[in-house]
């Protein structure tokens, strides 16, 4: 391949693996913005997507009513909306009474959590890789001699337009004027009559929802899915929330783009290579940390906790 | 924290069940020094005399117990005195156990003399992960200490000199003035010799002036800008130690022995014994190793069935089995 196209290739996984990273930072961002709790279950959340997508694909013989994509389709709203349900319970159970707990134990439990959900898959499919088949081809269209299926072409264009369905809610609802209101301060928001309890719910059912998506995303997009995989993309994702400022919706989509981008261009360089790929991630992720945890589109904040 | 614990502490006296009754007696005759010293002194007898009695695989058990003893007392000082959550424990003995395994293996050092530099690297690992972490919240804190865990692991994987992922295999045993140590029952008294001088240490660091200034990082952490390190340099001492007898007592270390999963069972003994209380955290770490032993059945179930134990701990008894008392 000539460097051109190895740069529209690169740049095209970058943006696919970007958007995944996107979909689940997203919900990092919005719980840790709500409740300052950083949510170690949301990536296995994630994988929980991917799976329960997978039965539903299975249950309906891969098509809906004769047709594969309104089958996907319908799998994929049913999987937004099972797992959604599944963040609220978790919160109900699990987050709720540790609400004005110290930090360690909100963050000892949501390890707990984590546990739970991959060792609860893991019992359920005794710890193998899962195919995931779709039955949907690999024709697509060319650009230069990189091939694109159509089927990787969407997944970008269904995750740009899931994050943007998501900003229109955070911006244009009440809802997500209350979400906001909240991050900004939960007693205060209370006392004016804000329901606190109902938004944070909503708000783990619309960041578990889009996890979901994700997940069943990178099913389709990988053909195979394994209980631990939640793990080293929730660190990823993680990341992604922090470049782009904790807390901040857009900066969400925009660390998780950069990277994307960041890893699939790093892959290339002769040092790197792909074994050394998830270093670079979690040095990305430590530097960042360390010398600028407000992201780059963060606020300023001196607090401490 | 501290508020929510003396008000359980009272609430237990308050209650005035038979059990609490008993404990506070058990409290008060154990301030006895003398009652003290002879307790602790038939207990050691009776571990320094178990391998005479009992099976090999009851051994292999017990020196698993005082392995997860020593590792569980180092992670104490991070998570339990300190307060400073810690994802990535397993990193620090895998750093013990590599520097002992690559000395040996390549370098064909005396399995003694490694100890002091993997105590070393430990320090140098410690404050590779201590300095620039300081002014970290908790919740960030313990995403880099992940971060940090899975990035030594990975390069134990990808490293020329660390094995790749098969590890290090066939690393000599230990000798000890000409005998060499290969028996479980050798193992079982260097590794009781290495918890019990763990849990010395602990408690003389507990007291010590350092000690009490780690608490403060506990109950306020503007103090960690100024305590943070040391915090992470003798918790990683403790791991590297446990690390470098481990590589020799099971002569073959591989990448898969640190994983993240590793890390959260020594977190978990920590906070089921009770964070920053020394008999609480030897509990946990005996509980962890002996309740998969005895339920073997569970078998797939085990993480399962731990995952369910922290959070049903942390909603209902977040202060541990065995917690702190302040008076």
């Amino acid at each position: 391949m000539s460097f051109r196209e190895i740069i529209i290739q690169q740049l095209f996984n970058g943006l696919l693996l970007g958007s995944f990273y996107g979909l689940v930072a997203l919900g990092y961002s919005m719980v840790y913005g709500i409740i300052k709790l950083l949510n170690f279950a949301h990536a296995d959340i994630y994988m929980v997507g991917g799976f329960c997508s997978l039965s539903l694909l299975a249950f309906f013989g891969g098509t809906f009513f004769g047709n594969g994509w309104l089958g996907i389709i319908a799998a994929m709203l049913i999987t937004m909306i099972i797992v959604g349900l599944l963040g609220v319970l978790i919160e109900r159970i699990a987050y709720r009474p540790l609400r004005d707990a110290p930090r360690l134990s909100l963050l000892i439990t949501a390890l707990g959590v984590s546990m739970i959900l991959y060792n609860a898959v893991m019992v359920i499919t005794g710890g193998e890789y899962k195919a995931y088949k779709t039955g949907l081809g690999f024709e697509g269209f060319s650009l230069g001699s990189v091939h694109v299926t159509y089927t990787q072409a969407i997944l970008i264009v269904a995750a740009v337009s899931l994050m943007f369905v998501l900003h229109l809610f955070i911006t244009r609802t009440m809802y997500g004027k209350a979400m906001r209101a909240i991050s900004m301060d939960l007693d205060c928001c209370r006392l004016m009559g804000v329901n606190v309890n109902k938004i944070i719910a909503l708000t783990f059912f619309v960041g578990s929802a889009l996890a979901a998506s994700a997940g069943m995303m990178a099913g389709v997009y990988y053909g195979s899915l394994h209980f631990f995989m939640g793990f080293v993309i929730g660190i990823k994702a993680f990341t992604s929330a922090v470049i782009g400022g904790i807390g901040v919706i857009p900066g969400a989509m925009l660390g998780g783009v950069l990277l994307g981008l960041l890893e699939s261009f790093g892959t290339q360089i002769p040092f790197i290579g792909s074994e050394w790929k998830d270093v670079f991630s979690f040095s990305i992720l430590i530097l960042i940390l360390i010398f600028k945890p407000t992201g780059l589109l963060g606020k300023k904040e001196s607090e401490r906790m | 924290m501290k508020e929510k614990q003396t008000a359980a502490a009272r609430t237990a006296i308050k209650r005035d069940n038979p059990l609490a009754g008993l404990i506070n007696r058990l409290y008060i005759i154990f301030d006895n020094k003398k009652i003290r010293y002879s307790v602790l002194a038939i207990a050691v007898a009776v571990l320094l005399y178990l391998p005479m009695i009992t099976s090999l695989y009851f051994m292999e058990v017990m020196t698993n117990v005082w392995f997860n003893v020593t590792v569980c007392l180092g992670l104490n000082i991070i998570v339990g005195f300190a307060g400073l959550l810690s994802l990535g424990y397993a990193a620090f003995f895998a750093v013990g156990a590599y520097t002992t395994g690559i000395l040996i293996s390549h370098y064909g050092v005396s399995f003694w003399l490694t100890l002091p530099v993997s105590v070393l690297m430990a320090i140098i690992a410690g404050l590779a992960i201590g300095a620039p972490t300081l002014k970290l919240r908790s919740d960030y804190l313990a995403i880099v200490t992940l971060g940090f865990g899975e990035i030594i692991r990975l390069a134990a994987r990808n490293l020329q000199i660390t094995g790749r992922a098969t590890g290090l295999v066939g690393i000599d045993r230990p000798v000890l003035f000409g005998m060499t140590l290969y028996k479980i029952n050798h193992f079982y008294y260097a590794f009781l010799l290495v918890a019990i001088l763990a849990i010395f240490v602990s408690y003389r660091l507990q007291d010590s002036r350092l000690g009490r200034a780690w608490k403060c990082i506990r109950e306020d952490e503007d103090a960690a800008e100024a305590m943070g390190i040391n915090v992470f340099v003798i918790g990683s001492v403790f791991g590297a130690v446990a690390g470098s007898f481990m590589a020799v007592k099971m002569t073959a270390i591989s990448p898969e022995s640190f994983l993240f999963t590793q890390s959260v069972m020594i977190l978990l003994a920590v906070v089921l014994g009770g964070m920053g209380k020394i008999p609480g955290v030897i509990l946990g770490a005996f509980a962890i190793v002996v309740f998969p032993e005895v339920f073997r059945g569970i078998g797939e179930y085990r993480m399962l069935i731990f995952g369910l134990l922290l959070l049903v701990l942390m909603i209902y008894r977040p202060q541990g089995l065995w917690p702190e008392r302040h008076t």
